[in-house]
């Protein structure tokens, strides 16, 4: 067994670029563009129809979103009920208002345990915190069971995808990470491994069932959390989740602070629109609830971080906080045109396609390269909005955010309300678009350039060279006309010119 | 009947076919078209690159200019989206913004009246056959703005099926974005290309000498791309589709 590595590559990895330029890579990649339109078309195709067979879709869309618009305008309230709840099962709950102070408390609580191994249930938030790497830092081994984060653990990889995180793998390509990196993490994979999928998923079975089986510590994150009984529930397809939630002695769950419903009856809106939207399935196989500890039944011990890094600010944009809605089904990755050719990685983040290009930019804020080029990651053709079970409207989001990065303007981080400069990098974009509002808003100036384009239009190029490229690299100019239609209606229709 | 024309500042400079065929089509069907001069653009750029206080000068504009007008007919799905869906949000951040109610008011008369080209003439003049005569293999592509902004729905294909002589045939793909997205195209020109050259691909194997849809902006995106990539097919707005008639067709 490898001694030094044991979850991503590099630690802290260094800045993502832009994600235009590392959607360039992606673009040309054909075996990743395969992949990818492969598994979102054929995703996408069964949650239309998944969801096309339940006649009160649009009814249950509509009490998602007003479920959690409702718990996220009470949060203070319902926070403080769920730990009450937690804590009177025998829970312990611990906040954590970062990254790094969640990382602490789970590497503290793991340490007390005297362990050095973890076993994990598939989790974004923990992926969103880097926990594998600050354990790993600690000397403790994080083992990922998700067979989709197995694959990603193995190849030393980026999750590219909310839901099926290793999306830009193809068979042969898992296979060959099986046997060449399974045995330096536990048990080999076996001899002869093809890529049929029942043999890929019996060498994943074989190889985490001796790490379930061994493991004190499970680690998880959670898809809701009921306030009024203190109940954390995972809903998964493969039934690992189901192992790490029970087998442990120990259970520690860190989850964002917006994953809260107040109610059971809450759950049960969710309950139908989960499933249906991520994995287009009527129903998970493997609905996980527990609530605090039972004795002589699953773990003795449970700890729950509660994470904000972040969703407090977000909360605090009225456009903005409608993000927070999201339950990570990941039906917008599937329809996104963007992701489908840019892949998940170009968005620098555990949070890919759409939903990430509104997240991470409000969760991290725009500072960095990539989150101030996410929110313009977008066509804004809006199919995003049409599957999303909450009904986030992400283009709103994303135009509210690239106002954000242009204009600058009050936010707020870290709890402080902040005035925000705007965006380096926008200069000529901001002067080019100062002068079209300048022209649109006096008729003559329009009219004179219109006419200036007609008449020079035989020297008109077909492509352009420099930053016009950007165009001309995969299209023609368009041609121009002899003359623009305001001089042809003044010629032939009444000739007056009563608006200028 | 009596409308006037936004005709948009993308058909205004570049596309005035398009323009020409809109005043013909209406007219045949009985409606007085009137183009007001004053007339520039939506906002529509500045809005949906982020810069929505840019954009309000253009849309108080607009409303001065077809506040007026009982209906306003635009042959573009994204610029009719822009007024319809885009001005009363632009009146709501104002308020928030705490500028009072001024700029939703100002927008308010033009929104309701504002119609995309097939809206005005599927539920406005409740036509579907408006006697075009268009013999040619046409693919219909529905443009992400006019699909699920406007719900445009089957109104331009039931338009088109009623034109004689057309042979409609299916577009593989059709409800996915052709890559344009106004700044996206410049911003993210890699996807963008490759979105578009996806879709004239599935355009060229319908075997259509034609792709037809209600928006130039997309068209101007397909058309170019299908210009680089040295295909026979060719862009046409659907009103030069339903304006053309066994008398004067379009060529």
């Amino acid at each position: 067994m490898s001694g030094t590595y044991l979850g991503m590559p590099a630690f802290p990895p260094p800045p993502p670029p832009a994600f235009p330029e590392a959607a360039r890579d992606a673009v040309h990649d054909q075996t990743l563009r395969g992949n990818l339109r492969h598994a979102t078309h054929t995703i996408r195709a069964k949650r239309a129809r998944a969801v096309a067979e339940v006649s009160d879709w649009a009814a249950l869309r509509e009490a998602g979103m007003r479920i959690k618009d409702h718990t996220l305008r009470h949060l203070d309230r319902y926070l403080v009920q769920l730990e009450e709840s937690v804590t009177a099962a025998g829970g312990t709950v611990h906040w954590a208002v970062d990254a790094d102070e969640a990382n602490r408390i789970v590497a503290g609580l793991v340490k007390a345990t005297g362990e050095t191994e973890v076993v994990k249930v598939k989790s974004m938030a923990t992926q969103e915190i880097g926990l594998n790497e600050a354990l790993e830092a600690e000397g403790i081994r994080a083992y990922e069971t998700d067979l989709a984060e197995l694959i990603v653990q193995l190849g030393r990889d980026r999750p590219s995808h909310i839901l099926v995180p290793a999306i830009h793998r193809n068979r042969g390509e898992i296979r060959d990470i099986f046997r060449q990196e399974m045995g330096e993490w536990g048990r080999p994979a076996p001899e002869g491994l093809t890529d049929t999928p029942a043999e890929l998923a019996e060498a994943a079975r074989l190889h985490l069932r001796e790490k379930f089986l061994r493991a004190k510590v499970g680690v998880s994150g959670a898809n809701f959390m009921v306030a009024e009984t203190g109940t954390l529930v995972v809903v998964e397809s493969e039934g690992n989740g189901r192992m790490c939630l029970t087998l442990p002695e120990t259970l520690i769950s860190v989850v964002g602070i917006e994953k809260i419903l107040p109610t059971w009856q809450d759950l049960e809106v969710f309950l139908q629109t989960l499933p249906r939207s991520s994995t287009a399935e009527r129903m998970n196989p493997y609905t996980s609830m527990w609530t605090g500890t039972t004795d002589e039944d699953g773990p003795r011990t449970f700890h729950l971080v509660l994470l904000d890094n972040g969703r407090t600010d977000t909360l605090a944009d009225e456009v903005g906080r409608q993000a927070l809605r999201c339950i990570r089904c990941s039906a917008c990755l599937n329809v996104c045109p963007v992701y489908e050719r840019a892949g998940g990685h170009a968005y620098g983040s555990v949070y890919p396609g759409p939903i990430g290009a509104i997240l991470s930019p409000q969760l991290r804020g725009i500072a960095s390269e990539i989150d101030a080029s996410l929110p313009y990651a977008s066509s804004l053709c809006g199919a995003c909005y049409e599957v999303c079970p909450v009904a986030i409207d992400i283009p709103e989001v994303l135009v509210h955010l690239r106002e954000r990065v242009v204009e600058g303007g009050r936010t707020t981080r870290e709890g402080n309300k902040v005035v925000l400069r705007p965006a380096k990098g926008h200069a000529a974009e901001r002067a080019a678009m100062r002068a079209a509002r300048w022209a649109f808003t006096h008729p003559g100036a329009l009219r004179t350039g219109q006419r200036l384009a007609s008449r020079t239009r035989r020297f008109h190029p077909r492509t352009l060279p420099g930053p016009g490229r950007a165009w001309s690299g995969t299209r023609d100019l368009p041609p121009v006309p002899a003359e623009p239609f305001r001089d042809w209606w003044q010629r032939t229709h009444d000739g007056r010119d009563r608006g200028e | 009947m009596r409308v006037a024309l936004f005709l948009t500042c993308v058909n205004d400079t570049l596309y005035p076919d398009t323009g020409r065929a809109v005043v013909k089509l209406l007219t045949r069907l009985g409606v007085e078209v009137d183009f007001p001069m004053a007339q520039t653009c939506c906002g529509q750029a500045h809005y949906n690159t982020g810069y929505r206080h840019e954009a309000e000068p253009l849309a108080r504009h607009f409303s001065d200019v077809f506040g007026g007008y009982a209906a306003i007919v635009t042959p573009s799905g994204s610029c009719g989206a822009m007024v319809r869906e885009l001005y009363p949000r632009m009146g709501e951040r104002a308020r928030a913004e705490g500028r009072g109610d001024t700029l939703a008011a100002t927008l308010a008369p033009v929104v309701p009246k504002t119609y995309e080209l097939t809206e005005f003439l599927v539920d406005v003049l409740g036509v579907t056959d408006v006697g075009a005569h268009y013999p040619h293999k046409v693919t219909y592509h529905p443009t992400c703005h006019g699909l699920r902004g406007l719900g445009l729905g089957d109104r331009p294909l039931r338009l088109l099926r009623a034109v004689k002589g057309l042979e409609l045939v299916e577009l593989p793909g059709a409800d996915e974005c052709c890559g344009f997205g106004g700044t996206f195209a410049l911003k993210n020109s890699d996807v963008s290309g490759a979105m578009g050259a996806d879709k004239v691909r599935n355009a060229e194997a319908t075997g259509a000498e034609v792709l037809c849809a209600a928006d130039n902006s997309c068209l101007m995106h397909i058309g170019t791309t299908m210009a680089r990539l040295r295909t026979g097919m060719r862009p046409v707005h659907i009103a030069e589709i339903l304006a053309s008639t066994e008398e004067e067709p379009a060529v």
